[in-house]
């Protein structure tokens, strides 16, 4: 199977603080790969590393490679933007920007980089909210508030503003911890359609949602990559015994 | 007394102290508002609002003149400060991170606290004698956009600041360049605390006298020109006050009142167009509806 993103020594700090210590992982081209560990163990950082959204954090530094398709993200002639583009991101708690309606939200990123030509942007906002399983909730308010719909609503627009960009792979950090269940229900049939086209890593807490959609799993502990492997073998019978210990609850 | 009344006696003396400095804090106020409304408006008429001022040894007239070289002297005051300002806010904010950034901050909190008659003496150094110009109206910007600049500069960083970083991080990783974030997502996420700090600086600059005495000086003709000496309602109240002339010293209350007025109404009249600008576009909508067939 082909490698979507990859990782070579890859360490991230916050100041002093070594947050991603020297990891090397694969992630698979679509198929959706979970990040579990305790809190605090760099699950986050490690995606944010993925889009050179590490950076924006005043006095964080990576480094390193992250390979896209073979390519390293951090070369230096390499623009974080372009990386960013091609790598959309989800965030924990839903981020619809509140000034904007619903339509606006959805290809806000096309408009922001300059896409003016409405016949494009209608369709970008077609497409993007029917990928996110969004389209039939809100397709008689799409000049409504990005705001004034639910929770899981508003992430799933955000899923389908990532989405409207027309990324290769998208990372989501934790997108259903402050969601209901049924709520989460959606999202995880959602990823699990949208892995045909994408390459999906997500970071979760919720250790049975892993075992529900990841096809491949990764346990993270202290800033070091545990186990990474197929999610069946990880739950059932993993290499090491911290990573048994972890998911059987016996910390963390 | 048991405890629970012990408690309840305590409540209400600190409820009540509260009260009180509050109540004290607010007697200044509401006795200056009253003595300038009290004393000033008798002075208001149309010809006290359209004539110039006096002159030495005339008798007065009004504060005509005055009145519209404050409002130069604060238009052409925002016209520099607030550019100059909003971008110093925008700069420390999204990209003062660094040793330069923590140096700007510095020198602003150091503005924002510098006597006003220092900055009229700087401006008098650099416009009036230096370049030459003269006691003007844009030597008087000048000074006012000094001092207007370090206020602005702040309430826009903390403007921004209180943007959810959320909000930045997710324009952000959707590609859209640095500059474009701050631009359509954090300057529009900011707006209500940006436009208060922008009115703050006008309602400042609008008052100060100190830094005028030296630089647009005084007229008591009507005077539009930038270069030359104008009226300013602060200089006219400071000037007849020391008049030993009835008339002009009623003026001078009249002065204080239309200066207090014309404060009120940009901040009431910046404060309605905020409210209205809240409402969502409409457009989206109507171009939509007419424009895509709504099939699921």
């Amino acid at each position: 199977m082909d490698d979507k993103i990859a990782t070579k020594g890859l360490n991230a700090y916050f100041g002093d603080v070594h947050a991603v210590k020297g990891i090397e992982i694969h992630i698979p081209k679509n198929a959706i790969t979970a990040v579990i560990g305790p809190s605090g163990c760099g699950k986050s950082t490690l995606i944010r590393c993925m889009n050179r959204m590490h950076e924006v954090v005043r006095g964080a530094r990576v480094t390193g490679e992250v390979l896209l398709d073979g390519h390293n993200i951090y070369g230096s002639q390499v623009d974080p933007v372009q990386v960013r583009a091609k790598v959309g991101m989800v965030f924990q708690k839903p981020n619809p920007f509140p000034t904007m309606s619903i339509y606006d939200n959805v290809v806000a990123g096309l408009r922001l980089n300059g896409e003016k030509d409405w016949k494009k942007l209608d369709s970008a906002v077609q497409r993007s909210l029917k990928l996110a399983a969004l389209w039939d909730e809100v397709k008689n308010q799409l000049d409504a508030s990005g705001v004034s719909i639910s929770g899981g609503q508003q992430q799933r627009l955000c899923i389908a503003r990532a989405l409207a960009v027309e990324p290769e792979a998208l990372l989501l950090d934790e997108p259903c911890s402050a969601l209901d269940p049924i709520a989460t229900a959606k999202i995880e049939d959602l990823l699990f359609d949208l892995k045909q086209r994408y390459t999906i890593v997500i970071v979760t807490h919720n250790m049975q949602q892993a075992a529900r959609i990841a096809d491949f799993t990764a346990f993270m502990y202290m800033g070091e990559l545990v186990e990474f492997g197929v999610t069946k073998k990880i739950f059932e019978n993993p290499d090491k015994e911290l990573t048994e210990k972890y998911i059987t609850g016996r910390f963390g | 007394m048991n405890r629970f009344e012990y408690r309840k006696l305590k409540n209400t003396l600190a409820s009540g102290l509260a009260l009180a400095c509050v109540i004290l804090a607010l007697i200044p106020l509401v006795y200056i508002l009253a003595g300038v409304v009290m004393k000033g408006a008798p002075a208001l008429s149309w010809e006290f609002l359209t004539s110039r001022t006096a002159g030495t040894g005339e008798p007065g007239e009004g504060i005509g003149n005055a009145i519209v070289g404050t409002l130069l002297l604060v238009f052409y005051a925002s016209m520099i400060g607030l550019p100059v300002g909003i971008l110093t806010g925008v700069y420390v904010s999204e990209y003062g991170n660094n040793k330069f950034g923590t140096t700007v901050r510095f020198f602003n909190d150091v503005l924002a606290n510098f006597p006003s008659i220092v900055v009229g003496l700087l401006a008098y150094a650099l416009v009036v004698a230096y370049l030459n110009v003269g006691f003007s109206l844009i030597a008087g910007s000048f000074a006012l956009a000094i001092i207007m600049i370090p206020i602005v500069a702040n309430t826009t960083e903390e403007a921004l600041r209180m943007v959810p970083n959320s909000l930045r991080e997710g324009a952000l990783a959707l590609g859209v360049p640095r500059w474009r974030t701050v631009l359509k997502v954090m300057l529009v996420n900011g707006r209500a605390g940006i436009v208060t700090g922008a009115l703050l600086g006008v309602a400042r600059i609008a008052g100060e006298t100190a830094p005028l005495l030296l630089t647009s000086f005084y007229s008591s003709y009507w005077s539009f020109s930038p270069a030359e000496p104008i009226a300013s309602l602060p200089l006219t109240i400071f000037r007849n006050y020391n008049s030993p002339s009835e008339v002009l010293l009623q003026q001078a209350w009249g002065a204080a009142l239309v200066l207090i007025v014309i404060v009120l109404a940009l901040n009431i009249s910046v404060r309605l167009l905020m409210r209205k600008n809240k409402r969502r576009p409409k457009a989206v909508k109507n171009r939509w509806m007419t424009r895509l067939p709504l099939k699921g």
